[in-house]
């Protein structure tokens, strides 16, 4: 493939440098240089056929209730050298010790608190903020037990954390499926190129979720609890409970006894149930504590796991650490409770409640993202956005500002992503990447993560709810 | 160990896929049918609509008993909750809630299945599109039975989807033995001299003429198909073999005095009759009997295993032991 017509633009590009391929990237570089671009074509017609017969789904809510759209997918990978890759994955696995320290801090001592290092005032007015957790005291002392934080390349290649998610975070299943669809459809180049597997990932959730236990020595019952059908990510609920070889549980399948224990309801008879791997979010967890009426938790399950009965997975109250206002003191975190200087910086953010007139007065630069939103929803990209849109922004800004925060817009990084329609082209598109961090007795963090690619031009959104794609990850080790 | 909910999801996935198969089946085979029969012999395509119970539905929508009408209201019209089509989306709708219990290229296989017969929607109206149609379907149904048989892990998952099986089976079973031998037996004077082509044609709307050759006789007799449809042991489409594995697979279920009373009438139903007096009268109510008893055992299955909101007794310690 000729790439000395690839388009450059401010952005740091992941794998093109003056019109050719990244030499450091080795063995890809020269097979990205001596590529056909007719021969992606096919490539990726054969990953698109892959998708749909291996049914990979996501549903989009605006989309009519149509459960049943394919996983859009772009087949050139993303590509990252080992040597680059290593100093991230440990300073991902420093941030998430230090949110877990901070965690334990809030529901116990408060120390950071009262040592004026985090507001108080930030931290007990988030709407993630659960006093119903104060004084737990969990195994290993982790709350946050699955991380995905999302990282961006600014433009000299420097990776910054976006955000971290530690509710329920999504993707990780997608992950997985993009290694399979790349292995049919580039079998020669996992035979000759060194390219490190993702696909641990399962048998160390199921590991991490087993030490949860409360009842050690006996072999536990996991489930993975799920909305349902209709939520977004149900695909991939169905298929790690698949690949841990657990069970699948809505609310209305678990119920507990007046002894505070969580039981199944199977065909047998009730089951007890050690440890949940919930991706409900926390107000939907327990009708007799939250929103009592929510039908997709289950009565009584905050009374077991407060008496030590089950383990829940992430913690209840582990979101007030996601707080995008309380992202911008991680940082501080880092140095408070471990000492350290932090590994991976954060982007620079400007905080709704403190600079308030400053981001007003340069809403036409800024990103201005909603404090407690995930999946892309309520950004406003200030360049791209229309002075009716900016308008609009600056009100709910003013009406809540404790509930924005504003950052400036970063130039991602590229990656050469297929156009549609004739004649194939290859042409740079934005792209994140959300690693995925386990924490239990040790920190593990997976080789890469999901990269996202906005597939419109210029776009810098990559949510797959918002027209984004992805594709897969390869963590290289060139030296091979 | 399985979930209630999931119990109840897979046991209609078998249910649904076996009706996929078997509508394909009574439909390829009555096309058969035309091809070897003279005009003359005034077949129609109406009793198909009342193989699948569905001819006063039908009638609703305002539709005419036409070749094309009738075959595309049973495989492809949206209009029709059990066209092969919506049984194939709802068998998938299944699946994909039970997914975690089946083998991974059972739902590849599912997938492309559904995929490929949605394109064909438009092609039921020329006989030679549909067979070929009609024949990757069946192919595709016995690939997924076949990997599952291979494949899935010999569970309560596993007996659910069968039982599943079974009870459609044994109901299809009936069903064409109500309209298609009903009817046989009805106008037997007119259409004799295509009596034995007809009788054939029965067999095979359940994939039972070769099995019948070699079991029965090479000669074709009403009774002798009545017989060996309703009560024979050896022929896996038989309500005989069904409630025989119905019976088989409730025992490897945790205990219910329901089911097995279900089973154990049902099973004396057949047994019991006597196909001399019904070939002469009472056929159609023998078999509404037989169908109730049938439909007897699900209720029987929903109650003891699937229903929500009643109290479910909890497992014996030692069981939970054991099993663990």
């Amino acid at each position: 493939m000729d790439l000395a017509a690839y388009p450059t633009t401010p952005a740091w590009d992941e794998l093109v440098e003056h019109g050719r391929a990244r030499a450091s990237l080795g063995g890809f570089a020269r097979f990205l240089d001596g590529v056909d671009l007719a021969d992606l074509r096919v490539r990726q017609d054969a990953a698109e056929a892959a998708i749909r017969a291996m049914g990979v789904s996501f549903t989009v809510y605006a989309d009519g209730g149509n459960i049943d759209r394919s996983w859009p997918f772009d087949v050139l990978p993303r590509v990252i050298t080992a040597e680059a890759w290593a100093p991230v994955a440990a300073g991902l696995a420093q941030r998430l010790r230090a949110l877990n320290h901070f965690l334990a801090d809030v529901y116990g001592p408060q120390k950071i608190l009262a040592d004026g290092v985090v507001p108080p005032e930030l931290v007990l007015s988030s709407p993630n903020y659960r006093p119903e957790c104060l004084g737990m005291d969990l195994s290993h002392g982790v709350w946050a037990h699955i991380c995905g934080t999302d990282l961006v390349r600014g433009a000299d290649g420097a990776f910054f954390v976006l955000e971290d998610n530690l509710r329920v975070p999504s993707g990780v299943a997608y992950m997985l499926e993009n290694r399979l669809i790349t292995k049919r459809v580039f079998p020669e180049l996992f035979r000759d190129l060194e390219i490190l597997p993702v696909d641990d990932y399962p048998q160390r959730l199921h590991g991490l979720l087993s030490s949860l236990s409360p009842r050690p020595g006996h072999q536990p019952v996991i489930v993975v609890l799920t909305p349902g059908i209709h939520n977004a990510a149900y695909f991939e609920h169905a298929t790690l409970a698949q690949l841990m070889g657990v069970e699948l549980a809505e609310g209305s399948d678990l119920v507990v006894d007046a002894d505070d224990i969580v039981h199944l309801r199977t065909v047998g008879g009730l089951r007890r149930v050690d440890v949940i791997y919930r991706r409900i979010d926390d107000l939907f967890l327990d009708p007799e504590v939250f929103h009592p009426d929510s039908t997709l938790g289950v009565p009584g399950l905050m009374r077991a796991w407060r008496a030590g009965n089950v383990a829940i997975a992430n913690a209840p109250g582990a979101g007030v650490a996601d707080d995008k206002v309380v992202y911008s003191y991680v940082p501080d975190m880092v140095r408070y409770y471990l000492g350290e200087e932090p590994a991976v910086d954060n982007v620079p953010t400007y905080r709704g409640d403190t600079d308030l007139r400053w981001i007003l007065g340069h809403i036409d630069e800024l990103v201005v993202k909603p404090a407690n939103e995930s999946g892309g929803y309520g950004v406003v990209v200030g360049p791209h956005a229309s002075a009716a849109e900016l308008e609009a922004c600056r009100a709910r800004l003013r009406a809540d500002p404790r509930g924005h925060v504003a950052q400036p817009v970063i130039p991602i990084s590229t990656a050469p992503t297929l156009t549609p329609g004739d004649p194939v082209a290859v042409a740079p598109r934005h792209v994140d990447l959300r690693p995925f961090v386990l924490s239990g007795a040790d920190i593990s963090v997976t080789t890469g993560g999901l990269t996202r690619v906005a597939l419109r031009e210029g776009s810098l959104i990559v949510n797959s709810s918002q027209g984004g794609g992805s594709k897969d990850t390869w963590i290289l080790d060139p030296t091979v | 160990m399985l979930l209630c909910r999931l119990a109840d999801a897979i046991f209609w996935a078998g249910r649904y896929l076996e009706r996929t198969e078997g509508t394909a089946r009574i439909v390829a085979t009555h096309t058969d049918l035309f091809l070897d029969l003279p005009k003359a012999a005034g077949l129609t395509w109406a009793p198909l609509l009342a193989v699948a119970g569905v001819a006063e539905d039908f009638d609703a929508h305002h539709l005419v008993r036409s070749e094309e009408d009738v075959v595309r209201f049973l495989l492809a019209d949206p209009q029709n909750p059990g066209a092969l089509l919506s049984s194939l989306a709802l068998a998938r709708e299944n699946v994909r809630r039970t997914r975690a219990l089946f083998p991974r290229e059972a739902w590849e296989i599912l997938t492309v299945l559904h995929h490929d017969a949605e394109e064909a929607r438009h092609g039921t109206a020329s006989r030679s599109t549909r067979q070929a149609w009609l024949a990757s379907v069946l192919a595709s149904c016995q690939q997924l039975a076949g990997t599952l048989e291979g494949a899935m892990i010999d569970d309560e998952a596993r007996a659910f989807f069968r039982l599943g099986q079974c009870i459609e089976r044994a109901d299809m079973t009936t069903r064409v033995l109500d309209v298609r031998a009903g009817m046989l037996l009805d106008a037997e004077p007119a259409i004799s001299p295509y009596a034995d082509v007809l009788w054939t044609g029965v067999l095979r709307a359940v994939g039972a003429d070769h099995a019948y050759r070699r079991r029965v006789s090479a000669r074709v007799k009403g009774s002798e198909v009545l017989a060996f449809l309703l009560r024979d042991p050896s022929f896996p489409r038989s309500v005989a073999h069904c409630l025989g594995t119905i019976d088989g697979l409730a025992a490897t279920l945790p205990p219910s005095v329901e089911v097995t009373l279900a089973v154990a009438q049902a099973t004396r139903l057949v047994e019991e009759a006597s196909v001399r007096s019904l070939v002469w009268d009472g056929l159609h109510e023998y078999v509404d009997d037989v169908q109730q008893a049938v439909h007897g055992i699900h209720d029987a299955l929903d109650r003891s295993y699937f229903r929500r909101g009643l109290p479910v007794t909890r497992a014996e310690p030692m069981a939970e032991a054991i099993s663990a």
